[in-house]
């Protein structure tokens, strides 16, 4: 079973985002990127499923500027076997991306498609269900755990008071939340062996992918700020400010 | 032509999140006068829809009743929802609250009407023009969509609840097909006397600084039960297994906005902040004079959680 693993090339989520002066978007210049962090998780599930010998090959995706070829590296330095990039300078929307995935699948024909929730830049929280949607195939996101016997997948998903188990045939389309496991660490032995793994581009027109984004950004501002308030000295202040200046008890 | 709402419910009862969801539809028909249509699919959801047809500002509400709607898994409730976005007396727009369930259930009829999501809005400015947080809500984007059809799901936080008092119409459709791709095989609810997090209108919330989870438990439910609240965790709690994941509140966890957030051995970290920081008054309390969160605070309290949390019971008695 072969399973394919979408990652993003995002803003590292270490680093304080600042909206640009002219109001365009986020100033991404010497900022520093790395892999979306529920990626990691999804690159680490195809990997265990790859170990316990449920799945043959993991492949690493990734679509955007040539610079994602560093992240497709670092799913492969992970143990992911070969990668694809999709290459392009256009902005990606969530849709277009579902369906740049879409057609990769139709060539690749993995049973599994594993992703991230989200991204942490867009928080769009879309590509996975809309790759499902595209295929006719049955997602289910917000993975906590992740279970692939028989052809097919038995999901435990994070849910709003709780969590569920959902079931499901193979082809599959599984999001991953933050709790499904731990990502490993690349060591430098195979950091180097992913240099010589393949990597292989297209562009979306060799896809034939319409990319043309859906909605336009009309402008990109600072949230209002938060001002900090005032140190209280003890408790019996506390209560009292909470009690008489903001009365919220 | 109308707007349609996709409910969230339990086929008793309709769940909250989905009265802000029509709170935007409303200011969506308030440029355009469209009409604001329910759509309740679920099986015996009689009390669903009837709770949907009194909430106000709602002229119509469709009811898919079939067996197949019962756990409203994301392929059926998807199909049916497309089904009537093609339909004839189309809509303009469909939302949904942006929670587990619109999250999930709602790109798949964005993909197969092939148009863009908008997600988790926050304003509506035209029919057409809509912000959104994005970077973890360290910035707001204004997006205009170029699709006929419009598919958004909505922060719930930032509209507030439709009112009650609405007569609309109770209308049956007929339910699409049940396409069998999953199954549900169990759900389990956190079971509480407290209020749900989301709604909650004081949260008490734990953080790394609690050192273990019966640490957590023995000094914030003493102060959450006096209080009211419900009770929150960053990541960093969660991770460390002091509560479950459905405690997390942040940008990878819910986005919450109480009257009053008691942040306790909470640092502060950008995707915490993100999921709180429209909370009208923070109250934090870390014993790191330096925490981040300091700088969101409305009141801070710089010292040791353990000695001051039981004294703010105490005073809270």
């Amino acid at each position: 079973m072969k399973i394919l693993v979408p990652v993003k090339r995002v803003i590292d989520y270490n680093v304080r985002v600042r909206v640009k002066a002219d109001g365009s978007g986020v100033d991404l210049a010497n900022v520093k990127m790395a892999m979306n962090p529920f990626d990691e998780i999804a690159v680490e599930e195809a990997l265990r499923l790859r170990e316990a010998g449920i799945a043959s090959e993991v492949v690493a995706l990734s679509a955007g500027t040539a610079a994602c070829q560093e992240t497709l590296r670092t799913a492969m330095a992970l143990g992911a076997d070969r990668a694809i990039l999709v290459e392009t300078e256009a902005e990606l929307q969530p849709l277009a991306v579902a369906r740049l995935l879409h057609a990769i699948v139709a060539r690749e024909a993995p049973q599994l498609v594993i992703l991230g929730k989200q991204a942490i830049d867009d928080d769009a929280n879309q590509t996975g269900q809309m790759l499902a949607a595209l295929l006719g195939w049955p997602q289910a996101t917000f993975a906590s755990k992740l279970l692939v016997a028989n052809g097919r997948a038995t999901v435990t998903r994070e849910i709003d008071g709780g969590v569920e188990t959902l079931e499901m045939p193979l082809p599959a389309v599984v999001t991953t939340d933050l709790r499904l496991n731990e990502p490993r660490y690349a060591t430098l032995p195979n950091i180097m062996k992913a240099k010589k793994k393949p990597l292989e581009v297209f562009k979306p027109a060799d896809l034939a992918v319409d990319v043309a984004p859906r909605l336009q950004t009309l402008g990109v501002a600072e949230p209002p700020p938060r001002h900090a308030g005032i140190r209280v000295a003890d408790v019996a202040e506390l209560v009292a400010k909470l009690k008489n200046e903001a009365k919220v008890i | 032509m109308p707007i349609l709402v996709i409910a969230e419910h339990d086929n008793a009862g309709l769940k909250a999140a989905t009265l802000p969801a029509v709170t935007a539809a409303a200011r969506i028909g308030a440029h355009s006068g469209a009409e604001i249509h329910v759509l309740v699919a679920g099986s015996a959801c009689t009390g669903a829809a009837q709770a949907a047809a009194a909430i106000a500002g709602v002229a119509k509400v469709l009811v898919a009743d079939a067996p197949h709607y019962a756990e409203q898994t994301a392929e059926n409730e998807a199909a049916l929802a497309v089904q009537l976005a093609q339909g004839d007396g189309a809509y303009t727009h469909i939302l949904a609250a942006a929670t587990t369930h619109g999250r999930n259930m709602l790109p798949r009829v964005a993909a197969l009407c092939d148009v863009a999501q908008i997600s988790d809005i926050v304003a509506v400015e035209s029919p057409d023009i809509f912000v959104r947080p994005i970077y973890a809500g360290n910035a707001l984007a204004t997006v205009k969509s170029t699709d006929v059809l419009k598919v958004i799901t909505v922060r719930t936080t930032a509209f507030d609840a439709a009112g009650q008092g609405g007569a609309a119409a109770v209308e049956a459709i007929a339910p699409g097909p049940d396409l069998g791709l999953s199954r549900l095989v169990g759900r389990e609810l956190t079971v509480s006397a407290r209020p749900e997090l989301a709604a909650a209108r004081v949260i008490v919330a734990g953080g790394r600084g609690l050192a273990s989870s019966e640490n957590y438990h023995r000094l914030l439910e003493p102060l959450a039960d006096r209080l009211g609240a419900a009770l929150g965790a960053s990541r960093a709690a969660v991770d460390a297994g002091f509560v479950p994941n459905d405690c997390q509140v942040g940008q990878t966890g819910k986005i919450v906005a109480p009257q009053l957030y008691i942040a306790i051995g909470i640092s502060g970290a950008i995707q915490h902040l993100a999921g709180m920081r429209d909370s009208q008054v923070i109250v934090a309390i870390n014993r790191d004079a330096e925490a981040p969160i300091f700088q969101v605070a409305d009141y801070g309290l710089v010292g040791d959680l353990f000695k001051l949390v039981p004294e703010l019971t105490e005073a809270l008695g």
